[in-house]
């Protein structure tokens, strides 16, 4: 029930607050993953057995498998409970996926890396770059299909598909080299004046945080390990990562041009992603049934996690319209919030 | 006078191929120096002004034998980046160099890479939104604009770096005449203004001629400069007016439509009236439409429009970038979308046709045509083209041979120069046999010489008993091939009819030949005739 609330609210934010941008356009796609996810979920939930609770809906016969395929069971009884269990499983991850979709098509990658720290810009700009290859990618393939109907072509099969791949790959090809002979004129990756020792440092200072990291992170998660080396580890870990990237960032001389700045707009949409996180939390840990649903009954709901789902629809009107210069991304951090919460 | 760029002895080769492109290039350009590069296409002008910050060989592959200096530095020991605050480098499609989405950010992206003030990029970003007018566009998304006026933002990008070299390869190849003047004018202003030392290659150059301090002529892998005029008494290429002023032989050489114009008044009284124009028996009529509209989504692409091809006339249909020219030819081809109207080719609709039927009724060479071509040699091409359109053996091939004769079969489609890949896609088009052939925006990317196998090409097609639809911005061209002109602008038909009437009537479509000597009058051929 929560479940298809979010995604209503996720598709509601879209639809008010998407731009015509590239990126904007793949939402449609999310969606239609969403919807296969939760039929397969449910179609393999049938095919494959291993049913439960009494509820029979279908009587199939059980198809018998072979000795080494022992514990899996093919068809056999439908019960409605098992059936629901698949639905409300693929539900979860369609809603996930949704949730995903949608900040990905509100938020605009570029100001997104705009907000990285300076020492990770270079590997964000590579990251944004591939990304917005994408879009290009389908709009050649759609005009080299079109092309191709032009030269009478039968269209099917293998040779179509290298027909359309290859012209499509020698424009995207062209297209990037052309980005980066670009960048390159322009300056992108100048290194400033940082000496030798001061390279060895930051490299040491990064590669140290990230042991920490990783370990602590390891002893934090596996109740087994020494717990000596969680919380410490993780905090030192930090702390050498954020010393690493303060002093790789002084190797990089760029500035920023009007950087963001929080006004209403954005302080708003943060704002009601964190009050819908916390009281979606506060909400599950008084009636968990509410989250995971007992297939047996009729999925229960209760008001404070109504009223928390809802709070994530606010910034659908409260923001700006996306003009033209489409300051859209605004609206996607409740949809990334609303995803933790589910 | 200090030295800008100085090539030293550069011999550059690409890499796998035989020959170097660049042979021996020892030259110099002074600070504030305007120098026009001409060219054939594909003799290396690109590659010159890329050895400028280095990305030849950098980019490319290749060795680069010598040296370039720029501004005191060689390219050997600084990266283009190094550069990137002493050379601004535009190139042709100014879309595929934007790095973020709209003007101002742009405008900025160079700044910040070189780190700068923020106050400083502030008010450098103003100025240069004033200096080259698009101060309106500032918060327009890249996408959204123009062709003009992208490429004016392109060269504002560089602009705000404050370079003290501009580089720009063919800044309006792909513009249409009213927004390539928009270009060169603002650049012209950029050199009075700025004392900009700047290096372009420009196939329109009479509108850059009357600035450039010198002309360096690229021919064979050899670099020649010289002073405007005396280089362009033998330069390969040369805009209408020159190959005029060569042919009456006035000294000095007219280099501008408005020099031309004081020297013609003998001439003019030597030619007489211009000739009439030989008009085709006006053939049956093999395509006709009526009412064609295309929308997307909300946007109207073509309205209602109506054309009629007969047999035996080339239609050329003229128009700003985004007047709905390429959209109307897909439209009546039948692969395009199609919202009303109807479409007629010899009595069938191509766009209820099969796509097979449709190719044969008309044959139609889109604008990228290279998107045409997938397979690994022009035989292979070939042969493919024939068994798709069910044509005996060799069909394409004999095609080819007389479209543009001696490319060797084995050479892969994407090795071919512009024109040569043009010509294989027209044979690959023709080998259906269409009774109409549409080509849109052909001579994009050739050079005067392929612009005039082309015309060739196109009055053989239509002595066949073709018809010919040509969407084209190049004036030039269209007077030369086109018997009736069609101008459409913001997917309506502004004006329509005979090409002579047509192009007269507007001065932005006015060949050169018809500003100089008056209406009537609208290729050097027509007189070559009159006085030969």
């Amino acid at each position: 029930m929560l479940l298809v609330l979010l995604t209503l609210v996720a598709c509601l934010t879209v639809v008010a607050r998407r731009s015509d941008a590239p990126w904007a356009l793949s939402f449609r796609l999310y969606l239609v993953v969403a919807l296969v996810v939760v039929v397969l979920r449910v179609v393999f939930r049938v095919l494959l057995g291993g049913q439960y609770g009494d509820t029979v809906l279908l009587d199939l016969p059980e198809i018998p498998l072979p000795d080494f395929a022992a514990g899996i069971t093919l068809l056999g009884p439908v019960t409605s409970e098992s059936l629901l269990f698949g639905l409300y499983d693929g539900m979860r991850l369609g809603a996930l996926l949704v949730c995903v979709g949608a900040a990905n098509s509100l938020a605009n990658p570029k100001r997104l890396l705009a907000s990285l720290p300076p020492a990770l810009y270079e590997v964000g700009t590579a990251v944004v770059i591939a990304l917005s290859l994408f879009p290009q990618l389908a709009e050649s393939v759609q005009r080299v299909r079109r092309a191709r109907r032009l030269r009478g072509d039968p269209g099917r099969g293998i040779g179509a598909l290298r027909r359309i791949v290859v012209p499509v790959l020698e424009d995207a090809l062209e297209r990037s080299l052309a980005l980066a002979a670009s960048m390159d004129a322009r300056g992108y990756g100048r290194s400033g004046n940082l000496s030798a020792p001061w390279r060895r440092v930051t490299g040491t200072l990064l590669v140290a945080g990230l042991v920490g990291l990783c370990v602590g992170s390891y002893a934090f998660l596996d109740s087994t390990a020494p717990q000596v080396l969680a919380w410490p580890m993780l905090v030192g870990g930090v702390v050498l990562a954020v010393a690493g990237f303060v002093t790789a960032g002084r190797r990089v001389t760029r500035t920023r041009y009007r950087p963001d700045r929080w006004r209403p707009a954005e302080l708003l949409t943060a704002g009601t992603g964190i009050a819908v996180a916390v009281l979606a939390t506060v909400a599950l840990r008084q009636r968990p049934d509410v989250a995971y649903t007992d297939p047996a009954t009729w999925p229960a709901l209760s008001g404070l996690a109504l009223v928390a789902v809802l709070l994530g629809v606010v910034p659908a009107f409260a923001t700006p319209l996306p003009a033209d210069q489409a300051r859209t991304d605004a609206a996607d951090e409740p949809a990334a919030r609303e995803e933790v919460a589910a | 006078m200090t030295t800008m760029v100085r090539w030293h002895d550069l011999t550059f080769t690409y890499e796998g191929a035989p020959e170097p492109t660049l042979r021996g290039v020892d030259l110099e350009v002074a600070e504030s120096e305007l120098v026009l590069v001409a060219g054939r296409t594909g003799t290396g002008k690109s590659t010159l002004l890329r050895t400028v910050n280095g990305l030849v060989p950098r980019f490319t592959g290749g060795l680069l034998e010598g040296d370039v200096l720029v501004g005191g530095r060689s390219v050997r020991d600084h990266t283009t980046r190094e550069l990137a605050h002493l050379v601004g480098y535009v190139g042709q499609d100014p879309l595929r160099t934007f790095v973020t989405d709209t003007v101002e950010e742009e405008l900025a992206y160079g700044m910040e890479q070189l780190g700068l003030e923020p106050q400083t990029m502030r008010r450098r970003v103003e100025e240069v939104l004033d200096l080259l007018g698009i101060a309106d566009l500032r918060h327009r998304a890249l996408r959204t604009l123009s062709g003009g006026q992208q490429q004016r933002v392109a060269i504002g990008s560089v602009l705000t770096m404050h370079p003290r070299l501009l580089v720009l390869d063919e800044p309006t190849s792909a513009l249409d005449p009213t927004a390539a003047e928009d270009v060169l004018g603002t650049l012209a202003r950029l050199v009075e203004d700025l004392g900009l030392t700047v290096l372009m290659a420009e196939h329109r150059m009479e509108r850059v001629i009357p600035f450039a301090d010198r002309l360096l002529v690229v021919q064979d892998g050899e670099v020649t400069a010289g002073p405007t005029r005396e280089m362009l008494l033998t330069s390969p290429v040369a805009p209408p007016v020159v190959e005029l002023g060569r042919l009456a032989g006035w000294a000095p050489l007219p280099v501008t439509v408005r020099d031309a114009r004081r020297r013609s008044r003998a001439l003019a009284e030597a030619l007489g009236s211009p000739p009439a124009a030989v008009r085709p028996p006006a053939g049956r009529p093999l395509l006709r439409a009526d009412g064609v509209t295309v929308r997307y989504g909300r946007t109207v692409a073509v309205r209602e429009v109506s054309v009629s091809v007969g047999a035996g006339t080339v239609v050329g249909v003229m128009g700003r970038n985004g007047s709905g020219k390429s959209s109307l030819l897909w439209a009546l081809q039948g692969t395009g979308r199609r919202d009303a109207g109807t479409v007629e080719v010899l009595g069938e609709d191509p766009g209820g046709a099969t796509p097979a039927r449709a190719r044969s009724l008309v044959g139609l060479v889109p604008q990228t045509a290279a998107d045409l071509l997938y397979l690994e040699s022009v035989d292979e091409e070939c042969r493919a083209a024939d068994r798709q359109s069910e044509a005996p053996d060799g069909t394409c091939r004999d095609l080819l041979d007389r479209l543009a004769p001696g490319i060797d079969g084995d050479h892969h489609p994407r090795d071919l120069s512009e024109g040569q890949q043009l010509a294989l896609v027209l044979a690959l088009v023709l080998t259906a046999r269409p009774r109409v052939v549409a080509l849109d925006e052909p001579t994009r990317g050739l050079d005067y010489e392929a612009k005039e196998m082309l015309g060739r090409i196109v009055r053989q097609l239509v002595a066949e008993g073709r018809g010919v639809l040509v969407a084209s911005h190049d004036v030039e061209f269209v007077a030369r091939v086109a018997d009736e002109v069609v101008v459409m602008a913001g997917g309506e038909v502004v004006s329509a009819g005979p090409v002579d009437r047509v192009l007269a009537e507007s001065p932005a479509f006015a060949p050169q030949m018809s500003k100089i000597l008056g209406p009537g009058w609208l290729t050097v051929d027509q007189v070559r005739e009159v006085l030969v």
